[in-house]
């Protein structure tokens, strides 16, 4: 516990960024809350395996879940983790315009996926209150749904921001990286919510 | 030690704002961004909502000092037992021992001139004082939540559902600030140490809140994923906790505990922080056994996600379980005890100055050990089945949470006030309420073991005859505490105003928020400061422990 000497005089870049956000930390931050994030859904998960456990037949004759269309969405949003992924890259590059056009595209994925659940509630033929697990169906689907629609708006608004000049370049590029790495987590819990709820049904 | 070079010109601080010296006092109400002001707002308002709490239990004791429901309706008791509950954990200890002390002290301990994220940390204070509202409005609405502060199904799905709704509401929001700051405190800590900072010279107090975050961080959310099903059960007609639909309430009972037993390590954990900052100071002794003391509270908050079912055993939980978790909830007392005998280690012939806030710390050790064995009973599944919803479990835990948590928080405003605010508090005052805080928790938690050995149960207005003078004893001693409050509030608000002048360090403390003025400049320092010896270097470099004006460390005056 003997204190070091140092007589460095203090640069250290906290002066420059004083009261304001610190750059540099920002994505530490963010994966730190998304682990936060992560534990809510866990929750839901659990809950919906301990139902299943329990249950005589998971899921209820009446509530079979469509397989085929969500497995397309499926394709469709981890995919659009690749493109995301090739934007930052392309800003890292200083090519601007190259990240607009694949964080365009992630956005028409991300919007087709979600137009894609719409559509498969709408045709489903059980609500939200049928039985136990239509209630897990719809809580955990719908809440990977926003999370994927704050993920978009995340995304747009990156776009927003890229049309003023120079506001991202391959010195600056947090918010794209950002929006990176949350589309990342909203596609981790859509595997595991894929796996638990539309996979685990062909299992008897 | 953590000192300012004062023989260095200052220099002009780099890209800095110009900033007035102080915050004005209308600063406070704001969406004010600075780590100080949020820490006071936080500090302020739990005492604000700590009134309002005491309040409450003030009436349910005035109820039960008789044996009949003559006082309060049933259903207002059971509101006001609710929400007392609900108000001192999430919006008096919580709020204060995290959000207030975690954000006043761990910038100013570890050099650094804010937090991570200033904006997210003000936000984090603004999601309080809305929840507050929420409870008080549910109380117009339809009399308040009365469930209980655990809200368990099915009673919680049958009881008033529009303030139980608010509950819920409110209790997301105080749950969404604490993740926010958890985030903040963590991403500030690993990243934002004055570089000659080591993690192993860092205050023990930051290890603690290390500890906390992480804690926050994974339990937090599964309460929110609890509070949304419950939410979905009540409002829209799904039976996710209804057996009669195939729900299931003990999954309610496993998400909620799954947070709420680390709550309780939430609560003390920066108590146990503070209890090291504050014995070393005014032992003049190095802290016995830092490292042992930083690792506990990293182990207090590992196994502390392991052992929630302990609230639950019977609740029909399978042998296996209660095995299980019997043995981890024991296995927590060892880091525990680990951090007591260090501080008793730590006393040990140490030069003791009994200040108030050292009173408050002493005071501390004693109750804490004496809850802290009760609570190891309580672990015993065979015990804790007898005694369970009794009495008993209520002396229990308001020993730890009043005579650990609320001595800590009182220990801690005594400790720091004066760099809080510049000006020291009356120390005789002090005294006093000390001396009636001390008598009045014997007096009010200890007949209620007594209680529940001989089987008077908890969360009743009513109660067989038979009890009846004891718990006119528990009774008595809640007025005590009442009265207790008044000369802490008197005296924090004539010493704001009016106290002596403290000085930089009144203390002659050796951590590095007392190497800045009181109350601190608002970037903290002129020149972050270096680090040359350690937090707890007492009595071992006495050639550089002066006080503001020079003189030595031994003449110091309390």
């Amino acid at each position: 516990m003997q204190g070091t000497v140092d007589s460095t005089p203090v640069v250290t870049g906290h002066e420059v960024a004083a009261h304001e956000e610190h750059q540099d930390l920002r994505v530490l931050g963010l994966i730190t809350f998304l682990c936060s994030e992560f534990l809510m859904f866990a929750g839901f998960f659990a809950v919906f395996l301990v139902f299943r456990g329990s249950a005589a037949e998971w899921p209820p004759k009446e509530t079979e879940v469509e397989l085929l269309l969500p497995a397309v969405n499926t394709l469709i949003l981890v995919s659009s983790s690749w493109v995301i992924n090739l934007g930052t890259k392309a800003i890292k590059n200083n090519d601007l315009a190259g990240m607009r056009k694949w964080f365009g595209i992630t956005v028409a994925m991300g919007a087709v996926f979600l137009a894609g659940q719409v559509y498969e509630y709408m045709n489903l033929g059980y609500g939200l209150k049928t039985n136990l697990f239509s209630n897990c169906f719809y809580l955990t689907t719908g809440f990977h749904g926003l999370h994927v629609f704050i993920g978009l708006l995340l995304i747009m608004g990156v776009l927003w921001r890229s049309r003023r000049a120079d506001h991202y370049s391959s010195l600056a590029h947090t918010g794209p990286e950002m929006a990176e790495i949350y589309w990342h987590f909203v596609d981790v819990v859509w595997i595991v919510l894929f796996s638990l709820i539309y996979l685990l049904t062909l299992i008897k | 030690m953590a000192q300012a070079d004062l023989s260095m010109p200052p220099t002009e601080v780099q890209g800095g704002h110009k900033h007035p010296d102080k915050w004005k006092w209308y600063d406070y109400f704001t969406f004010n961004v600075d780590h100080k002001v949020i820490g006071i707002q936080y500090l302020v308002t739990s005492f604000l909502f700590y009134l309002v709490g005491g309040f409450m239990a003030v009436l349910m004791r005035t109820e039960l000092a008789t044996p009949d429901s003559d006082f309060l309706s049933p259903e207002l008791y059971n509101a006001f037992l609710t929400n007392h509950g609900t108000i001192m954990i999430f919006l008096w200890i919580v709020p204060a021992a995290i959000g207030g002390f975690g954000n006043y002290l761990i910038p100013l301990m570890i050099g650094a001139r804010d937090m991570a994220f200033p904006k997210l940390n003000a936000l984090a204070f603004w999601l309080n004082p809305p929840a507050g509202l929420l409870l008080a409005a549910s109380f117009f609405w339809g009399g308040g939540a009365q469930s209980g502060w655990t809200s368990y199904p099915p009673l919680s799905e049958i009881t008033a559902n529009l303030p139980q709704t608010l509950w819920c509401l409110a209790l997301v929001m105080v749950g969404t600030s604490s993740i926010l700051g958890s985030v903040n405190f963590l991403v500030t800590i690993w990243k934002m140490r004055v570089p000659s900072m080591k993690w192993d010279e860092m205050p023990l107090f930051c290890w603690a809140m290390v500890a906390t975050s992480i804690l926050a961080l994974f339990a937090t959310p599964v309460l929110a994923a609890a509070l949304i099903l419950l939410m979905f059960d009540i409002n829209l007609g799904t039976s996710f906790f209804k057996p009669d639909a195939g729900g299931n309430v003990v999954v309610y009972q496993h998400l909620f505990w799954f947070y709420s037993h680390p709550a309780v390590y939430l609560m003390i954990l920066p108590i146990f922080g503070i209890m090291s900052e504050v014995i070393p100071v005014h032992a003049r002794k190095p802290i016995f056994g830092y490292k042992a003391i930083a690792y506990s509270s990293l182990t207090i908050c590992l196994v502390g996600l392991f052992v929630w079912v302990h609230h639950m055993f019977t609740s029909g939980t399978a042998p296996w379980m209660r095995i299980f978790f019997t043995i981890s909830t024991l296995i927590v007392a060892v880091p525990t005890g680990v951090k007591i005998f260090s501080w008793v280690a730590t006393l040990w012939g140490g030069k003791i100055r009994y200040t108030t806030a050292m009173l408050f710390a002493v005071g501390l050790l004693s109750m804490f050990v004496f809850g802290g064995l009760s609570g190891v009973t309580l672990g015993a599944a065979p015990f804790d089945i007898h005694v369970h919803d009794t009495y008993y479990v209520v002396g229990h835990f308001h020993y730890v949470l009043f005579g650990g948590s609320v001595f800590g928080i009182y220990a801690g405003v005594y400790h720091w006030f004066p760099k809080m605010t510049g000006r020291m508090l009356n120390e005789p005052l002090g005294k006093v309420h000390f001396v009636l805080t001390f008598i009045g928790t014997i007096l009010t938690f200890t007949p209620m073991h007594q209680l529940g050995m001989s089987g008077m149960p908890r969360r009743v207005a009513m109660y067989d005859p038979q009890f009846t003078s004891l718990n006119q004893l528990v009774t008595v001693g809640a007025y005590v505490l009442a009265v207790s409050v008044i000369p802490f509030y008197i005296n924090v608000i004539w010493s704001w105003m009016a106290g002596a002048k403290a000085g930089p360090n009144p203390w002659n403390a050796l951590t590095m928020e007392w190497t800045t003025a009181s109350p601190p400049i608002i970037e903290n320092w002129e020149v972050l400061p270096v680090l040359t010896h350690g937090p707890y270097d007492y009595g071992m470099d006495r050639a550089s422990e002066v006080g503001p004006a020079g003189e030595p460390i031994e003449a110091t005056k309390v």
